[in-house]
């Protein structure tokens, strides 16, 4: 994939795009986290993944980064599955900082992304104002407040300039005002033409961010489709109970 | 009873005799930690990281080496030193680097065991965002080191402080030669049996300060790096 061309080091186009589930299931312990679920994500405006808790969303996405190896079926990227993060990059639920500032945990990132050492400052401060952290950049990561830490989080997964962006509930412990900011956030990187995979259980966030739906119960794909359809018109039964405020599990 | 106001006036004064022993002692002490840091840091943070069969047994291992007798470990690398022992054509005995080198042994698993504890730690933390970012392993032992530095600059300050305090083993591989192997603890050792109390007590003060110093560091430390980075 590496080749040398006129001294200067270029990667071939590698795309993790299509995102392929096909047929996977997730054991641990005896319990099946997953059941043959099935998801093909590709280029568009954001997916969400809705269901309650407890219906996979964390696993799914988990499989999505390559984190986890599914126990049957097959995950692909861009046809490939070599589980090596290529061009994609998680937040996770409760991001975890480095016992660093906040710009050389974006340094950090950038770093482990490939970009070389003298492109890195700049792209530092590119990012931290891209999420509006320009201000703490030097504050050590650990002091920032939950919504801030977010953001970091997001600074560092995008700093991986990636085609996927996969957040996993990443509003679910912030208040109305970091929950706007965040995603706003995501909204831009969506625009900007970064897939957004995106677990959720907050209808309204649904509502707002979604281009389609996956929905999801006790570790399956119950439906898929675009947003407005899901919302005003879902298809199964399940689907109608959750949307309608009703404890499916 | 000798007073205890000689000691205070031989460590007032500089009494050059005090003070060479204190040289060799700090000399071959951090010598001895600079080495063993430099193989117990790595040593800890692989046995965090690696998996392999036999990691268990290791662990236990160098927990229990802890806890080493410094005579056993002087009395191993004397038998490795001697004339007629394996490394006995290097004519190390009862030199300092006889001294470095059983110290070093004495506290690689003081440092090696809080280090394998600490990174382990770090990494369950660390485990999903390394992976993510794409962190190889050489990456990842080096982050873990680097994030765990305050609870690894303990680790090594407890190993400076072994080192500083044992007898043991400088006592059998260095031979208490004066002005040459005479470290503050044989030198006790010795002064002490001889009734030269002033001189032994003052060695005493100056150890037991050591030994402060190094907590009081220890602590300092620890408090700014939480205000710093929670």
């Amino acid at each position: 994939m590496v080749g040398t061309a006129g001294g200067l080091t270029v990667r071939a186009p590698v795309t993790d795009l299509p995102l392929v589930l096909d047929q996977v299931s997730l054991d641990a312990g005896g319990a099946k986290i997953l059941d043959r679920a099935s998801l093909t994500i590709t280029a568009g405006a954001p997916t969400l993944i809705v269901g309650p808790n407890g219906a996979g969303k964390t696993s799914l996405l988990r499989l999505c980064m390559g984190l986890l190896s599914p126990s049957a079926g097959a995950v692909t990227w861009g046809g490939r599955d070599d589980r090596a993060p290529v061009r994609r990059a998680i937040v996770f639920q409760r991001p975890v900082m480095l016992r660093r500032s906040a710009s050389a945990n974006v340094a950090y990132a950038l770093a482990h992304a490939g970009v070389p050492r003298h492109a890195r400052a700049a792209r530092v401060s590119e990012l931290l104002d891209r999420v509006g952290l320009a201000e703490l950049s030097e504050r050590p990561a650990r002091r920032l407040s939950g919504g801030e830490q977010q953001r970091l989080a997001l600074a560092r997964a995008l700093a991986r300039d990636p085609e996927i962006l996969l957040l996993d509930e990443p509003t679910a412990n912030l208040d109305t005002a970091a929950t706007r900011s965040v995603e706003e956030i995501v909204l831009r990187a969506a625009q900007g033409g970064i897939k957004i995979v995106m677990a959720s259980h907050d209808l309204g966030q649904v509502r707002r961010l979604a281009g389609d739906v996956v929905f999801m119960l006790r570790g399956s794909v119950r439906e898929q489709g675009g947003a407005a359809e899901f919302l005003d018109h879902p298809s199964t039964l399940e689907a109608r109970n959750f949307l309608r405020g009703d404890l499916v599990f | 009873m000798a007073d205890d106001s000689s000691a205070w006036q031989l460590i007032l004064a500089g009494d050059p005799v005090l003070l060479s022993i204190v040289r060799v002692s700090l000399a071959v002490s951090l010598s001895a930690l600079a080495l063993a840091s430099l193989v117990g840091l790595p040593l800890g943070a692989m046995l965090a990281l690696l998996r392999f069969p036999g990691r268990g047994l290791l662990v236990v291992l160098l927990n229990a080496l802890m806890g080493l007798p410094p005579v056993v470990v002087g009395l191993a690398v004397y038998l490795l030193l001697s004339r007629s022992g394996p490394l006995g054509a290097f004519g190390l005995l009862f030199t300092p680097t006889a001294m470095v080198i059983a110290q070093t042994i004495i506290i690689i698993p003081i440092i090696a065991a809080p280090t394998r504890q600490s990174v382990e730690d770090f990494w369950h933390e660390y485990r999903d965002e390394l992976t993510a970012m794409g962190v190889g392993p050489i990456g990842r032992m080096m982050t873990l080191l680097w994030d765990a530095r305050i609870s690894l600059f303990t680790a090594v300050l407890a190993g400076f402080g072994r080192a500083a305090a044992e007898v043991g083993a400088v006592m059998i591989v260095g031979g208490n030669i004066e002005g040459f192997t005479r470290t503050m603890t044989t030198a006790v050792v010795l002064e002490t049996s001889k009734g030269n109390l002033p001189l032994a007590m003052g060695l005493g003060i100056i150890l037991v300060a050591l030994v402060i110093a190094i907590n009081a560091v220890v602590w300092t430390t620890r408090t700014w790096s939480e205000r710093q980075a929670g």
